[in-house]
């Protein structure tokens, strides 16, 4: 037990130190590419002053994680906001499944470059549009799985319903809500991973200050250690989000 | 003028490739005020179906079905229903689940006094101690239990039992099958009560009519058998007694009877049949 607990976190820091090690072979045929020693002598005032801020898109990269977070964060909440009753009403009636089932199949798999435009024509706003792209794209798998997790309850529980002759309300609160509750929380943990996914895309695309941003302003200034330091945080933090929501996930489905 | 009158129903279902199955013809039946009717028949024959078109869950093909001189074309306020699986909502505990029935029948009753009645219905089938349980802490016994309270909650007229105690060990059964005929005999109304079962002898302990339903498909229903053994009933009893005795020995044969009166008429081939067959087919292809 203790040799596979051990093993459990040894197996992946191994994975990390060969990865540090390709990374750092391919520092020295690319001359371009920071070696993993030069891009820490490079951001580490990123990481060791994480709160600071020294300009516009020059901040401590919890300051930058942090405002992307807030962007995907209301972008997120807006679109499981929409998703959810959407999800609900698709569930319940196969007529509007079948009427909207082609259109979102087709509007699923656009991707947050293409909303971006659309939503600087509709809303001229960069941050206001930046939340549209994220709502719009974030909110498939919501609506996909609180559909199916409403199509999946069993039979037995609309007898129920039917048997206590539970009203509309009563039976969408008590019986409805809490059987697609776990459905719910695996769309809202797959909408929260494509939010942060298009957070970058629609920094970079306007500039905002947050990790996605920062990336595209050290591109444009040639210093490629931080892009490093941006793509490694981008990844962390994606892992750290997926993680927390799965843990609430799991929490529902033990309760 | 019968209680429930069921006439002539047919039942059958489409499956997802358009083959129509056909599970009850022309099913017939009449229920007095007060009677305890129990159906026997072999599983899968359609019984679930039955019940669930009295009770008004399911609408049948032709046919119609009539409760104190309506039609029934959804489920009555009076009645309840017992699940063959115990249907209680997972996220909920015992009283809260015994509550929503109450909650549903009187909405208008206080909260806190739908939750008294709900804690006294649960207390009736020796739930006292466990009225905060969800159903997964409960064991199959207790769980049934509580389907029973959350039924007698409500004051039913009617109530639809659909092989309530089928998953339970036989001592289990047998004090839920007495709880149960308490709870029935203890209301101001009468009850009546159609239960489904696959024991004859549950059917002789609890019934005054049972009715054989009759393997298709489509099920059919058999004649009634009547049930006039002295009330109360015990099991210990029955196994003694002398009456019950001849009951269940009629019982018993009247059901092989009409099986197999069934069985010969259906046009089943011999081993001998299909042995002849083959040498034929093996000649003619030389
Ligand atoms: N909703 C449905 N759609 C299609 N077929 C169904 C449906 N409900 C039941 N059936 C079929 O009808 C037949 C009778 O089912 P039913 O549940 O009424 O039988 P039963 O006698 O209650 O069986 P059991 O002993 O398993 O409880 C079965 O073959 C079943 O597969
Ligand atoms: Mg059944």
């Amino acid at each position: 037990m203790r040799v596979k607990r051990f093993m459990h976190l040894l197996l992946p820091m191994v994975g990390v130190v060969l990865a540090v090690l390709a990374w750092w072979a391919a520092s020295v045929m690319i001359p371009e590419l920071p070696s993993p020693a030069r891009t820490w002598q490079e951001s580490k005032i990123y990481i060791l002053q994480p709160l600071v801020k020294r300009g516009e898109t020059d901040q401590g990269i919890a300051l930058l994680a942090y405002y992307s977070l807030l962007r995907v964060a209301q972008g997120f909440l807006l679109g499981i906001m929409i998703g959810t009753p959407v999800g609900f009403l698709l569930g319940v009636s196969p007529l509007l499944c079948r009427m909207f089932d082609p259109l979102m199949q087709v509007m699923r798999p656009i991707s947050p470059l293409a909303w971006l435009p659309l939503g600087l024509v509709l809303f001229q706003k960069s941050e206001t549009a930046a939340l549209f792209a994220i709502a719009v794209c974030s909110m498939w798998p919501t609506i996909i799985n609180t559909m199916v997790g409403v199509r999946a309850i069993p039979q037995d529980y609309w007898n129920v319903a039917k048997v206590l002759r539970l009203s509309k309300t009563t039976t969408f609160l008590k019986i409805i809500v809490p059987a697609t509750l776990p459905y719910m929380f695996t769309g809202y943990r797959l909408s929260l991973g494509i939010a942060w996914l298009v957070i970058v895309a629609s920094e970079m695309l306007t500039g905002a200050p947050g990790v996605g941003g920062f990336l595209w302003q050290e591109y444009n200034s040639l210093i490629y250690a931080h892009i490093l330091l941006a793509i490694i945080t981008i990844g962390v933090i994606g892992f750290v989000l997926d993680r927390l929501m799965g843990l609430a996930e799991a929490r529902l489905r033990a309760a | 003028m019968p209680f429930i009158e069921v006439a002539r129903v047919t039942k059958s279902y489409t499956a997802a490739n358009g083959a129509i199955r056909p599970v009850l013809r022309g099913v017939s039946l009449s229920v007095q005020r007060g009677e305890f009717v129990c159906i026997v028949g072999a599983m899968g024959s359609g019984k679930s179906t039955l019940l669930s078109i009295l009770a008004g869950l399911t609408r049948p093909d032709a046919g119609r079905v009539v409760i104190d001189g309506e039609p029934v074309d959804r489920v009555r306020a009076d009645a309840a229903f017992v699940f063959q699986n115990y249907s209680l909502l997972p996220w909920l505990t015992a009283q809260e689940n015994v509550r929503l029935a109450i909650e549903a029948a009187a909405p208008t009753l206080a909260r806190q006094e739908q939750a008294a009645r709900a804690r006294r219905a649960l207390e009736q089938v020796g739930l006292g101690t466990a009225v905060n349980r969800r159903p997964s802490q409960l064991s199959g016994g207790m769980r049934q239990r509580v389907a029973i309270a959350r039924a007698f909650a409500t004051d039913p007229e009617l109530l639809f039992l659909d092989e309530p105690f089928g998953a339970l060990d036989a001592l289990t059964r047998e004090t839920l099958q007495q709880d149960l005929v308490r709870l029935c005999s203890s209301t101001e109304r009468p009850v009546t009560a159609v239960m489904i079962t696959n024991s004859v002898e549950e059917a002789i302990l609890l019934a005054d009519w049972i009715v054989p339903m009759l393997p298709g498909p489509p099920a059919t229903l058999g004649a009634p058998i009547r049930i006039q053994l002295p009330r109360p009933r015990s099991v210990a009893q029955l196994a003694h007694d002398e009456e019950a005795s001849e009951v269940r020995a009629h019982v018993i044969a009247t059901l092989t009877a009409t099986l197999c009166v069934r069985a010969r008429g259906s046009s089943m081939a011999s081993p001998q049949d299909a042995i002849a067959a083959r040498r034929l087919a093996a000649e003619e292809s030389r």
